[in-house]
């Protein structure tokens, strides 16, 4: 047994690098191996130069037990590629090849993901130019070949306003029977901007990793700093950022509802969500100035505190919005030709979701509990989030009733967290970081879970940070969804991921 | 004969965006919302005129052909079916033939047109509308057949003539409601409405009518609309004359009734859009075959 080998912690625990037993690449395999065939998920897996080699830490998540394990082995050049035996790793094994140049041997499907110049003076692995700033989709895709079969290439300018993206797909008449998505178009570098002291920019910056999901980064980033820095924030912070958490979810998910309906053409709901909306991120806005919550959470707390009169009129407006977002709901989900369109399409498997590590809204619908409001509670969540939502059968149906669902927990939430709200202060300065240590915090955005982790040097300055945002587990996802189903229902299939492109690229 | 000219083709050409406006009104009303105001249509129309062509590189004549084919067959068409009860300025045995296959050939260079811009999408979009609107010709040819049984004659005028009102109230009143039914369903497929067809998604790959038109623009891109106007009403006139057959020997009245019977319509549309999504692709083929049946059904009716 290499259970001795693994760190297992909460997360929320700050884990000096010097505890961290450095393992054999092939301990390190065989272990990882064995966890994800077991109960644990690979939540974060990243690099860390140093001057021996390429050191790599795999965070897992054992979901039920409400702990993480870590891995921690050192690679130099090529390795052999884990991503045969474990499909979830294939894009941080990408990610990583791109980055520090080293070459995962026996990769299936080695292409660049975020088009940038590797982060250390290496040789490019595709043997592109150094010089040159890459060509974002410049890559070699996936071909099928035969008289009937065409490709149909969608993007990066779209029609509607929304992010850039490139969707390549083989289709035989209106079937698609392969997808392949390439993006990269918006990467900032944000993870090497963010090295250094946390400030106010690097703050500006974390809001603006998914800009839909700015309370989701933010607590992740702001539980993180605040392991490291060994003070949790104060009981009344954790409840107002729980409840920024969850109007964020309101928002994006009546958004989304609203969307899914447009999709289809069915307009009574599309207009009314759209409406509803609004209400939600006003609310937002009454909180704390920003209707997409920036400038809220801070490390060391919250930056708005709410006083009684503005309880009783987030309570007063939620008992308005409540019975409206039901009805906008409710004629969508009752409607025989709406749910003719939403049923059966666009289906992934129990197992295709396992493997790929879907997780968030996309997970719940495939019938995994996955939900790090329930498995890694932080702060005051565990005193309400007792029921996980999930559908079982995969479908654009099931993952616009997860969020159905999820809006009327959220609002009993909200409701729940503002009735009980901790008394005391919101804010206390942070200490300074811990030296040489590692913290990994995980946060349930509306999309998914976010993963934030982050080394510290010497001094106690960030040195490395790496983030996940649920995009990147999930657009697999849609991939995979999009076979064997008509082009034409491609738009739906992508919209009730609705997947940031942002925060997959970093 | 000049003077009923004039008269069709001024209701045609002012009144066709109007419909337009009414449905985004209708629509806008069920979600809700204000809307658009209802000469929305023609501020579109005229601010489309003002602006310049332009061309891809990689298109031929046949690119323009399209748009111009599309607004010149409806207004074609048009003097061969009477505004209800204002008879047809052109008119002779047969004629029905020519009305349905008119627009057969608008159809064809808008495909083209659509096609000769080498784009995979408005390829994609060229095939469903033709594969969609062939399945749709056989319902209207056995409903215009119907209406010859019923009135013994072969030109439009004679078809929708005044016995229609004597009609509803014999035997073959059923089978009147059912081709009104099918012509109801043809209306929307042909002018890309709900359930068959999204006018206002900007989702490329669902679409079917509005993905051949993604690459025209300025006047080109308003005679597309105009001409969608037109269709709209010609096609329109067709339902309207079957319901209404009133016919008060009045012109005024007339082309009141038949202008009201018109905005029933697009209100009908507008409802139709509000209450129902879109259906998935592969069903479309199923219902246009459903209405195909349903009017053979009502042929084997009136010959019995």
């Amino acid at each position: 047994m290499n259970r001795s080998k693994l760190i297992r912690f909460r997360h929320g625990a700050c884990v000096p690098l010097a505890e961290l037993p450095r393992l054999d690449f092939s301990v390190f395999r065989e272990s990882l191996l064995e966890e994800v065939a077991g109960d644990a998920r690979v939540a974060s897996f990243f690099g860390y130069p140093t001057t021996a080699g390429l050191d790599i830490y795999a965070i897992l998540a054992r979901d039920w037990k409400g702990e993480l394990a870590l891995l921690h082995t050192q690679v130099s050049g090529n390795y052999p590629s884990l991503t045969p035996d474990c499909p979830q790793l294939h894009l941080f094994e990408r990610e990583l090849a791109e980055q520090y140049g080293v070459r995962p041997e026996g990769h299936p499907w080695l292409k660049p993901v975020r088009f940038h110049r590797a982060w250390l003076p290496v040789a490019d692995i595709w043997g592109r130019d150094p010089g040159q700033h890459p060509v974002p989709g410049d890559m070699e895709f996936y071909r099928v070949e035969g008289e009937e079969v065409h490709e149909v290439a969608v993007g990066p300018v779209h029609a509607g306003v929304i992010e850039p993206g490139h969707f390549r797909f083989q289709c035989h008449g209106e079937e698609v029977m392969h997808l392949e998505i390439s993006l990269g178009y918006q990467h900032r570098g944000i993870e090497q901007q963010l090295i250094g002291t946390p400030s106010l920019v690097t703050l500006r910056q974390l809001e603006t990793v998914a800009g839909d999901t700015t309370i989701g980064h933010t607590t992740a980033s702001c539980q993180m700093l605040e392991s490291l820095s060994g003070h949790d924030a104060l009981p009344r912070a954790h409840a107002i950022r729980a409840i920024g958490l969850e109007l964020e979810r309101l928002a994006n998910h009546v958004g989304d509802i609203g969307a899914l309906a447009g999709d289809v053409g069915f307009l009574p709901t599309s207009s009314f969500c759209g409406r509803l909306r609004g209400d939600y991120l006003n609310l937002m806005a009454e909180l704390c100035g920003s209707r997409f919550g920036r400038g809220l959470v801070r490390p060391g707390g919250v930056q708005f505190d709410l006083d009684a009169a503005l309880i009783e009129r987030i309570l007063k407006r939620l008992d308005v919005l409540e019975p409206e977002t039901r009805g906008a709901f409710d004629i969508c989900f009752d409607s025989p030709s709406v749910l003719a369109r939403f049923e059966g399409t666009g289906r992934i498997s129990i197992d295709d979701a396992e493997n790929l590590g879907l997780v968030g809204v996309a997970a719940k619908a495939c019938g995994l509990v996955r939900d790090a409001r329930l498995h890694h509670p932080f702060g005051i969540d565990d005193e309400f989030l007792d029921m996980p939502i999930i559908e079982t059968d995969g479908d654009v149906f099931a993952r616009g009733n997860v969020r159905r669902r999820e809006t009327y927990a959220s609002i009993k939430l909200i409701r729940d967290t503002l009735k009980r709200l901790p008394a005391g202060g919101i804010f206390r300065p942070l200490a300074p970081l811990a030296p040489d240590s590692l913290a990994v915090s995980l946060c349930e955005g509306w999309r998914g879970e976010v993963v934030h982790a982050a080394i510290t040097d010497r001094q106690g300055h960030i040195s490395r940070y790496k983030i996940v945002d649920p995009s990147f587990h999930n657009w697999s996802g849609l991939a995979m969804a999009l076979r064997g189903q008509q082009i034409s229902d491609f738009p739906l299939c992508n919209k009730s991921f609705n997947l940031s492109y942002c925060g997959f690229d970093l | 004969m000049i003077g009923g000219l004039v008269l069709h083709l001024t209701l045609l050409l002012l009144f066709a965006p109007l419909l337009q406006g009414v449905i985004v009104k209708t629509k806008a009303r069920f979600a809700g919302r204000v809307g658009a105001p209802l000469l929305q249509p023609y501020y579109d129309l005229a601010r489309l005129w003002r602006k310049g062509f332009v061309f891809s590189t990689t298109t031929t004549w046949v690119f323009l052909a399209g748009p111009v084919v599309g607004l010149v067959v409806p207004l074609l068409a048009s003097l061969m079916i009477p505004f209800g009860a204002l008879p047809a300025p052109v008119s002779f045995e047969g004629d029905l033939i020519l009305f349905v296959y008119l627009f057969g050939l608008a159809r064809f260079f808008t495909a083209t047109a659509a096609l000769d811009t080498g784009s995979s999408f408005e390829g994609m979009g060229a095939v469903r509308e033709v594969t969609f609107s062939c399945l749709a010709e056989p319902t209207v040819l056995f409903a215009l057949l119907v209406l010859a049984r019923l009135s013994e004659g072969f030109s439009l005028n004679a078809l929708l003539g005044p016995h229609l009102t004597e009609a509803w109230r014999s035997d073959a009143g059923a089978a009147l409601g059912l081709i009104l039914v099918c012509l109801f369903v043809v209306l929307l497929v042909e002018n890309s409405r709900i359930p068959f067809d999204d006018p206002t998604t900007h989702l490329e790959l669902t679409m079917i009518h509005e993905v051949m038109v993604l690459d025209h623009s300025g006047p080109a891109f308003g005679m597309i609309l105009y001409g969608a106007s037109l269709k709209l009403m010609v096609l329109g006139a067709l339902l309207v004359r079957i319901l209404l057959p009133l016919q008060t020997g009045w012109w005024l009245t007339d082309a009141l009734v038949f202008l009201g019977g018109q905005l029933g319509v697009a209100v009908a549309i507008g409802v139709v859009e509000s209450t129902m999504a879109r259906l998935r692709l592969p069903r479309v083929p199923q219902v246009l075959i459903g209405t195909s049946l349903l009017s053979i059904f009502a042929l084997v009716l009136v010959l019995r």
